[in-house]
């Protein structure tokens, strides 16, 4: 028939799912075209730069001033990724914790969402540590922003990477804080699962760009 | 709110679709992500397989099952409502497909020797 | 047992009972939030409109000294960047905001404080970017600001910076009220109103929003390069170091060619709604309307090449997307005939918006068929650069787009008052507003074969384009008058026009079912849906029947009591500022990089990182506070 009481609250979303799990998927597909972007813009560049240093090749003057080795370092990166990739697995377990407090098997340390957000965090800087020591390094060996192609899609497209998965971690110590303050619980967990999609996003670029900057020459 | 996300309430056995992955699987995806990562970064410094014409293929291989699984699993695409996975593929395939183009505009790819 | 809310006559005050500026910086109502872009958007129409005029003044004859070449440059950059981003998308999003979620049958969208945020993003970023005329250095490098003549080597001044970074900051509001209306029409639609029952107008908006989120990064990401070319001496654009002239003609087009047509759907779906309410008959072919309408988007990502025939891509480039280009008319001119079919048979009514309507389907064809002769890259090459093009766009814009918005306006605006807006005064702002848009840019057509090309502040006699000028020049200064008419009939309706009652024109779709202008919290009951055409009575596809919104009672002559909120137990969304202070820190956290360009770099960075720390503080009070009242 044509309408009901009048109601009061909300009415039930259409889908059943909350509005921010659908919101932060469309924006989850928006970052997909932003970093698509960059990428594009790397592969565009790549062997087109001037002078050196390059990433893949040593360089000798009259490209470099001073002879220079390949500037990619793919033992320390490989490092940096298996780091990032066991973010993931922490963040999937602090979502677990979350969804699952107080059950049986979820008792102590596994079941503790306040360890695995945390442990996520301190993954996220590690990376970004990683990330640092990589940056000085490269500025030290004459690779900046401004120095050719290379070093400006480079630094841009990682740079941007960067500053998501800083986002990412000050997102997590915030959760962290409203652990510690009121406890997560199993309301809560569209709140993490929303901050885990994030993340794993982030992992996932970095997946790319992990094989496409640094392994594919 | 009225909506509550599915949550990994019971552990079912492995294969129950609509509830989230369990533990097990995790960890499962955790070793076989370490495992690719190994093999990628191993081929790397295989001289005469990087030469080869099948080193660019491998690892992007390699990084789309990588890509897929943590999707799949880890953001739980699998398992979750079908609209989660029309929102995401959809800006992927166009973001794909824009690569692409600008590869083969740019000269970077080419379908002629 | 409740129907929609009795409509009384027009209430004195605002059905929320709130007033004053307060009321409206702090609001979170999609109906307040429409009401502001529509007024911001017809401000900025002006401006832009008078930043035509004197450029049809300049060229009204050979060898005009009115401005100066460079002025002319800032003109017409001017021009596009405001006709574009600050009145043709805020128009739409006018639209958005006040008709998404009644067409659905919601009481606001999905993130009410995300919504006013982006308005205010627009508001500051539109007033950022034309601060710019203030210190007599405004945009000169063109709409679509090529690289590298954007770069620091060419465009020294701070003009490219003011576009750069204004430009930046309006992607920030467009994307956020993307995410907002993509999840407001998903989950938030009235029960029995599934896709393919909602009225075309949201259908399109829906599509408008994911061409939003798809194409708008990457005109971020060819700005970003820009800017760190421009600040921080980065390559991307410098020839020098081997970068590619074409990086950024294929970045912007990417996000170029997917703005056309974010710029033409929601005309295209106004008119679908007026259309047939004036026809008395339901749109023809609506599953075709939808599906044409996606097609047209997801094709629209594959032509954006057909704007650079002209650089040399090559034969296989140019071929690929000359195809594409050309199969995308198909969807496009399905939809023309499906509005011909409309009205076919149809008991017609010829009110301003049905005018305005008709307009946009027989005008919009004559840029479309421009726009296919485009398509060829060999009759590109002679048509490219000339006033060829600048006809072609003008005609799907101005006698296409803005005509689709303007039926909206006279359609919508009983809804949005209370009142009708005047049927006289309409009819002359229609009629002059007809004949000057088509004596502006018909002639155009002529010049631009004849070899007159685009962004010239001046020319010779005698090359045979000077009447075709004049005319142009005409048909402009009869444009002043129409426009200035229908801005004076908003005004003048705003106060003493008609009282409208919930639906004046007899419309099927929810939104007329309640009083005008609508009550606070839109449905005191939301509806039950089971057809396309609610309040006709009809079945899915016609009069089989089906439940029908009872209408309310605007026929009784003593109008009774619309009930708040309170007495109702609707939670509305607490009245907050914090939207406005995250959109301003952000603001002058973008415009604090202008500093960097008069060597004041330390203050530069000192001054970004304390508008981004406040914006950050804005952004966590807002988060952390609740949205409503807390309610069971």
């Amino acid at each position: 028939m044509a309408t009901a009481a009048v109601t009061h609250g909300h009415p039930p979303t259409t889908t059943g799912l909350d509005h921010r799990k659908v919101a932060i998927w469309a924006f989850i597909g928006s970052e997909c075209m932003l970093f698509a972007s960059l990428i594009s813009t790397y592969l565009i560049y790549k062997g087109r730069s001037v002078v050196g240093p390059f990433p893949h090749e040593a360089c000798n003057p009259p490209l470099c001033a001073t002879p220079l080795h390949a500037i990619l370092n793919i033992p320390v990166t490989s490092m940096s990724t298996f780091v990032l990739l066991m973010s993931s697995l922490t963040m999937v377990l602090a979502l677990a914790a979350v969804e699952n407090k107080g059950k049986p098997g979820y008792e102590g340390l596994f079941g503790s969402s306040k360890l695995w957000l945390m442990a996520t965090a301190i993954l996220g800087t590690t990376f970004l540590g990683f990330q640092a020591f990589e940056f000085t390094s490269f500025v030290h060996e004459g690779l900046t922003i401004r120095t050719n192609l290379f070093g400006s899609s480079f630094f841009t497209l990682t740079g941007f990477h960067g500053a998501h998965v800083t986002a990412g971690v000050l997102w997590l110590l915030t959760l962290f804080a409203i652990d510690v303050k009121r406890g997560l619980g199993p309301k809560d967990a569209l709140l993490v699962d929303i901050s885990a999609l994030y993340w794993h996003f982030v992992d996932v670029v970095w997946i790319a760009i992990f094989t496409l900057v640094y392994l594919i020459h | 709110m009225h909506a509550e996300s599915v949550s990994a309430e019971q552990h079912h056995v492995m294969g129950e679709v609509h509830e989230h992955p369990t533990w097990k699987q995790y960890k499962w995806v955790a070793l076989i992500l370490t495992l690719i990562t190994v093999g990628e970064v191993w081929v790397y410094y295989i001289p005469s397989f990087v030469a080869g014409p099948l080193f660019v293929p491998t690892l992007l291989i390699l990084s789309a099952i990588k890509f897929v699984i943590v999707v799949m699993f880890y953001m739980h695409l699998k398992y979750d409502h079908r609209l989660f996975r029309v929102l995401f593929t959809g800006p992927l395939i166009v973001a794909m497909c824009t690569l692409l183009a600008l590869m083969f505009l740019f000269s970077k790819l080419s379908l002629t020797r | 047992m409740a129907t929609a809310a009795v409509s009384p006559a027009y209430a004195p005050t605002e059905p929320t009972g709130k007033s004053g500026i307060w009321s409206w910086l702090t609001t979170v109502d999609h109906k307040r939030i429409g009401a502001l872009y529509l007024y911001t958007s017809l401000a900025w129409f002006a401006v832009g409109g008078l930043e035509a005029l004197i450029m049809r003044i300049q060229l009204q004859g050979p060898n005009g000294h009115v401005v100066s070449a460079q002025r002319f440059n800032e003109l017409f950059t001017m021009h596009g960047t405001t006709m574009i981003f600050l009145v043709i998308m805020p128009l739409s999003a006018a639209f958005f905001n006040f008709l998404i979620p009644l067409q659905i049958g919601a009481r606001d969208v999905a993130f009410p404080r995300l919504n006013a945020f982006s308005y205010w993003v627009y508001l500051f970023g539109s007033l950022f970017m034309n601060s710019s005329w203030i210190f007599g250095m405004a945009p000169n490098g063109g709409w679509f600001g090529y690289a590298p003549l954007t770069t620091m080597p060419y465009s020294p001044g701070l003009n490219i910076d003011f576009w750069m970074l204004g430009l930046q900051i309006l992607g920030v509001s467009s994307l956020a009220a993307a995410f907002n209306f993509i999840t407001t029409i998903i989950n938030m639609r009235a029960p029995g109103m599934n896709l393919m029952r909602m009225p075309i107008f949201t259908w399109m908006a829906f599509i408008v929003q994911f061409l939003l989120v798809l194409a708008f990064p990457v005109i971020t990401i060819a700005l970003v390069f820009l800017q760190f070319d421009r600040f921080f001496g980065t390559n991307f654009y410098t020839m020098t170091q081997g970068a590619d002239p074409l990086l950024w003609q294929h970045l912007f087009w990417i996000f170029g060619h997917p703005e056309v047509y974010i710029l033409i759907l929601p005309a295209f779906g106004l008119v679908s709604e007026v259309l047939p309410t004036f026809s008395r008959k339901p749109l023809f072919g609506y599953p075709v309307m939808v599906y044409s309408g996606m097609l047209i988007a997801f094709l629209g990502f594959g032509v954006w090449a057909h704007h650079m025939f002209a650089v040399g891509m090559g034969p296989i480039a140019d071929s690929v997307f000359s195809v594409t280009t050309m199969l995308i008319a198909i969807p496009t001119g399905v939809k023309i005939f499906n509005w011909i079919f409309t009205m076919w048979g149809g008991n017609l009514r010829f009110t301003v918006a049905m005018k305005f309507a008709i307009t946009l389907v027989a005008l919009f064809t004559i840029g479309g068929i421009s726009g296919v002769m485009h398509a060829s890259p060999p009759a590109d090459l002679q048509q490219t650069d000339t006033y060829f093009i600048v006809a072609h766009f003008h005609y799907v814009l101005v006698a296409g787009s803005l005509m689709g918005l303007w039926a909206g306006i006279y359609y919508y605006f009983p809804k949005i008052t209370g009142r009708l807006m005047s049927e006289s005064l309409g009819n002359w702002h229609f009629w002059l507003a007809f004949i000057g848009i088509n004596l502006t840019f018909m002639p155009m057509h002529w010049s631009g074969l004849l070899g007159m090309p685009r962004r010239i502040y001046t020319y010779d006699a005698g090359q045979g384009w000077d009447n075709y000028n004049l005319a142009s020049s005409l048909g402009a200064y009869i444009q002043a008058v129409a426009w200035l008419l229908g801005f004076l009939n908003i005004w003048l309706s705003r106060r003493k026009g008609k009282i409208s009652g919930p639906n004046p024109w007899g419309a099927p779709s929810l939104e007329w079912s309640i009083p005008s202008p609508p009550p606070e919290y839109n449905f005191a009951a939301i509806p039950t849906v089971s057809s396309r055409y609610p309040l006709w009575n009809l079945g899915g596809h016609g009069a089989h029947g089906g439940s029908v919104i009872e209408l309310s009672d605007a026929d009784k002559p003593n109008p009774t009591h619309i009930p708040t909120a309170e007495e109702l137990g609707i939670p509305i969304p607490y009245s907050t500022i914090k939207p406005l202070f995250v959109a301003l820190f952000m603001t002058l956290m973008f415009g604090s990089l202008l500093l960097i360009h008069e060597d004041k770099l330390h203050l530069s960075i000192a001054l970004v990182i304390s508008f981004a720390f406040l914006m950050t503080v804005s952004l966590y009070a807002w988060l952390t506070s609740p949205l409503e009242p807390a309610h069971h």
